[in-house]
């Protein structure tokens, strides 16, 4: 299906003849490109990823503690996630490239409100599983409301926290991919390029999508050896 | 080691809505230092609201409560509560914190320097019959008998005058109960401090308590006094039922054949030998069994001390 000799992506176009013959998998252009082409922007993804997930549990931290405190503003807070989950984010970036630009803040915004909108839910359960056993004795012993939240009632929303992370950096893993619709960025933006070959080139669709998946992979595998740390007293069984 | 204080309830109403039937109406109780008083009574007779309104968990406003003469309103309620033990059903540990931190709560609350803490904690542990090696294990590692132990440590570590305890053996096996209520009463000789022990069970009010509030519903005190004096003269027909028909043999399982007196030894008389240490009810069991009117009590060094007849026994009772 190739003419001979001639290259039939222009792009990648000096290529050995898996490249040009566009075969399922090419290791030789992953070596070659992996410096210019895929480590920069997993580097990116990594940053998306991180700030999203952060600046998202920052402010979903702080809500939780609200609703915590005032229960009435649950209702509140959880129909403006939802709303806010149901926007698709192509419409979001469309609204917010006006204000911002092609920049990262653009693309940062919906993935901020997405990891928030997984990251509340979770805080807010985490911080109601303390029994109220045991707060009725850590109040009996003479806890201030403060030495409850910071003694009883966060160590024991750990688990379901480390839970709420899991899903929303998985899942900002592979959202992050659409920052390619605002310029070169992220793991999103080869797999792009590739797409608008006349010929989508495979290999670079593949290694690009394949980071992406050992990128959630391994996020996930740091989670979970986190909450092993912080977490001992689940781990012993009973006797 | 250890003080104890006098709890007074003055005149205590505590209604839970702004109408409605009162939980606990006019309560009057005079506890003096050092004693272990069992709040007893049906479901309803605000037995726990009266414990819970002496260290302000449920808040009040009708009647006052004191401390050794000090009303428990008199301090902020944070610093009232880490000066008395509470004990309850449930047990509340603290389910990511090690049995050593569970016990040193209190302690590291009141800002002890660590060694103290330490030592106390150890201290506590040996007391309440827990291993050296089960300090650093999990509540969740523990069985229920092993957990209330800890409770109890926890409760005791920054030896407070006052202890309260809800229904602290509810949830335990039988055996558990039973082995736990008699080291709680050794305990309470050992420590000397006023115990405030809530139950719906009327066996166990009469074990451990040196004196026994019977509440009836709406919280009103039916009878106040010791488990021998409410057994033998109940106030009235609810605190009568209450103890139930049985009430003499109960009184009797309160007295050892030592305590009465005995006729002098007849030779010829062929009854069953006792130890002095016995309960005079099982006593009567055993007449009733062999067929006897008497029994041969015999002291320590196995000499017999006298016989007791059952003539005694009516006498003890009436």
């Amino acid at each position: 299906m190739t003419v001979a000799g001639g290259p039939v992506i222009p792009n990648f176009g000096k290529g050995s003849p898996c490249v040009t013959g566009n075969h399922a998998f090419c290791w030789g252009w992953v070596r070659e490109h992996w410096g210019d082409t895929l480590q920069p922007r997993l580097v990116e993804h990594v940053e998306l990823t991180l700030i999203a997930v952060g600046i998202g549990f920052a402010i979903a931290f702080a809500l939780a503690l609200l609703t915590h405190r005032v229960r009435r503003v649950e209702h509140l807070i959880g129909l403006g996630a939802a709303l806010l989950y149901t926007i698709p984010s192509l419409a979001i970036f469309q609204i917010l490239v006006p204000f911002f630009g092609l920049t990262t803040t653009t693309v940062e915004i919906p993935l901020v409100g997405y990891s928030l909108v997984i990251l509340y839910p979770n805080i807010v359960a985490g911080l109601r599983a303390a029994p109220p056993d045991v707060l009725e004795a850590a109040r009996a012993m003479g806890f201030r409301r403060r030495q409850v939240l910071a003694r009883v009632e966060l160590p024991l929303a750990v688990p379901a926290i480390i839970g709420g992370l899991r899903i929303a950096v998985v899942s900002t893993v592979s959202i992050a991919t659409i920052a390619a619709f605002l310029g070169e960025k992220g793991l999103g933006y080869p797999i792009l390029l590739a797409l608008k070959e006349p010929t989508p080139f495979r290999t670079e669709i593949y290694s690009a999508g394949l980071l992406v998946v050992a990128l959630a992979l391994t996020c996930d595998a740091i989670l979970v050896l986190l909450r092993r740390a912080l977490v001992p007293w689940t781990r012993v069984g009973n006797t | 080691m250890s003080r104890a204080a006098e709890i007074v309830f003055d005149r205590v109403t505590k209604r839970y809505a702004a109408r409605g039937a009162p939980a606990l109406n006019e309560l009057s109780l005079e506890i003096p230092a050092g004693t272990f008083c069992v709040l007893v009574g049906p479901s309803g007779s605000g037995k726990t609201t009266a414990l819970k309104l002496v260290n302000r968990l449920v808040p009040f406003e009708d009647g006052d409560i004191r401390i050794d003469g000090r009303s428990v309103r008199d301090l902020p309620a944070v610093e009232l509560r880490r000066g008395i033990g509470y004990v309850i059903q449930q047990i509340g540990l603290f389910p990511h914190m090690t049995v050593a931190d569970n016990v040193a709560t209190v302690p590291r609350l009141l800002g002890w320097p660590q060694p103290r803490t330490r030592e106390r904690v150890a201290e506590l542990l040996e007391l309440v019959g827990l291993e050296h090696g089960d300090a650093g294990r999990y509540p969740s590692q523990l069985s229920g008998g092993q957990r209330q132990r800890v409770g109890l440590a926890r409760a005791l570590a920054a030896d407070p005058p006052v202890l309260l305890m809800d229904e602290p053996f509810g949830a335990l096996d039988p055996i558990t109960r039973a082995r736990l209520q008699q080291e709680v009463r050794r305990l309470h000789r050992a420590v000397a401090k006023t115990v405030l022990f809530v139950t719906h069970d009327v066996d166990e009010a009469i074990m451990m308590g040196d004196r026994i509030a019977i509440l009836r519903e709406g919280g009103v005190l039916a009878q106040y006094g010791t488990p021998d004096a409410i057994l033998a003269s109940p106030a009235d027909d609810f605190v009568a039922e209450f103890v139930g028909e049985d009430r003499a043999l109960r009184r009797l399982a309160l007295h050892r054949v030592g305590e009465l007196e005995l006729d002098s030894l007849d030779v010829t008389v062929n009854a069953p030998r006792v130890a002095a240490t016995m309960t005079v009810r099982n006593a009567v069991s055993l007449m009733l069994l062999t067929d006897n009117d008497g029994v041969v009590v015999v002291g320590d060094d196995d000499a017999a001390r006298g016989i007791l007849r059952l003539e005694h026994v009516k006498g003890l009772l009436r």
